[in-house]
């Protein structure tokens, strides 16, 4: 890609290992690209590419548990 | 309805889209997650990478003097050079890049509201092209100390300045002890006592952009922060809270609020700190 515009960008909350996270994916060139956030603060806790939304999205979503699994709470 | 105390510190993506080509505007990124540039940025953006070019990566602190002169130099921005920062999650590190430019003095530095989020969501031009900046000298002022809280500070006014936690509830009442997802880096989980929570993210729209004048006044009053005394932000690391202290410096224009950049890795590592816990 030298140069393009994000299509299709779409943000949702949803929950992963007990945590909420916004899930937002959007396509760019030829690759679907989606970013997961622990919602608050916000922070990216992971990223992922793919041939399609799905794919993208769930490469993310499972790397986003296994971080979001290691989180203890007192 | 109210409007900013300093508006000229914002700028809207439809403001940035239309400079692009503008010799006398340095668009810069600085993101949370560091990889986020390269997947796209917008034509002419260049990055500063938080962890290593906005830190003195020797010693705690933020970036010396001499080391800030050498960025601003090598990133082509002169003194008086036009410097837009945004960056992904609502701007966190694009306001922590701001406030170190304040404190070192740069005149025109604004924020893009709504960050790179908005640009995305509007479906914006981007580029995974680096643009070669040329060189420019710069001279930065004295450390501007009236913006920044060490730790004996918040000490000292600690019954007498309005301290303000910016982290989630869940971090504020001591539940854990970093937000989920992100590595644990204190001893001890709560807050200092007498602060109020008030996260930074409830300064923000759906879309990224910050809340109207009215709203913020709400928000923060409602809490009983009128910047009638001195006002200290602080987080986990100083980088929401400089989101924080940007909305209570420039939008609802306070004239003492200071970024207490140690925060919570320092104040919940201290030895015999005083902390609350719970709501």
């Amino acid at each position: 890609m030298a140069g393009g515009r994000a299509e299709g960008y779409q943000s949702r909350q949803a929950e992963l290992s007990g945590w909420p996270v916004r899930i937002s994916s959007w396509r760019l060139a030829e690759r679907w690209r989606c970013e997961v956030d622990n919602v608050d603060p916000g922070a990216v806790i992971a990223r992922a590419e793919g041939t399609t939304r799905e794919a993208a999205e769930t490469a993310a979503c499972e790397k986003a548990a296994a971080r979001l699994a290691r989180t203890r709470t007192f | 309805m109210g409007s900013y105390a300093h508006p000229e510190m914002l700028v809207e993506t439809e403001w940035v889209a239309g400079r692009l080509d503008d010799r006398n505007l340095r668009l810069v990124e600085v993101d949370v997650d560091t990889g986020s540039y390269d997947s796209g940025h917008l034509p002419g953006a260049i990055a500063w990478n938080w962890t290593t070019q906005l830190c003195d990566t020797l010693r705690r602190d933020i970036l010396p003097k001499d080391a800030f002169e050498m960025l601003m130099a090598e990133s082509g921005i002169g003194n008086d050079t036009t410097v837009v920062l945004y960056g992904d999650n609502n701007n966190w590190f694009a306001a922590w890049a701001l406030w170190q430019m304040k404190i070192y003095g740069h005149k025109d530095v604004r924020l893009m509201n709504g960050g790179r989020k908005k640009w995305l969501a509007e479906g914006r031009e981007l580029t995974d092209e680096v643009p070669a900046v040329p060189a420019r000298s710069y001279a930065a002022s004295a450390p501007d100390a009236a913006l920044r809280a060490m730790m004996p500070e918040v000490q000292g006014l600690m019954g007498s300045a309005s301290m303000v936690d910016v982290r989630s509830p869940d971090e504020f009442t001591g539940k854990i002890l970093a937000p989920p997802g992100l590595p644990e880096t204190c001893q001890r989980g709560g807050h200092i006592p007498a602060a109020k929570n008030i996260p930074w993210g409830q300064a923000c729209n759906e879309d990224g952009t910050f809340k109207s004048f009215d709203e913020l006044k709400s928000l923060y009053e409602g809490k009983g922060i009128r910047g009638d005394v001195p006002v200290i932000a602080y987080c986990r690391i100083g980088e929401r809270s400089s989101h924080t202290w940007f909305a209570l410096k420039y939008l609802l224009g306070y004239p003492d609020v200071r970024n207490y950049d140690g925060s919570w890795t320092e104040w919940g590592n201290m030895v015999g700190a005083p902390v609350e816990r719970g709501a």
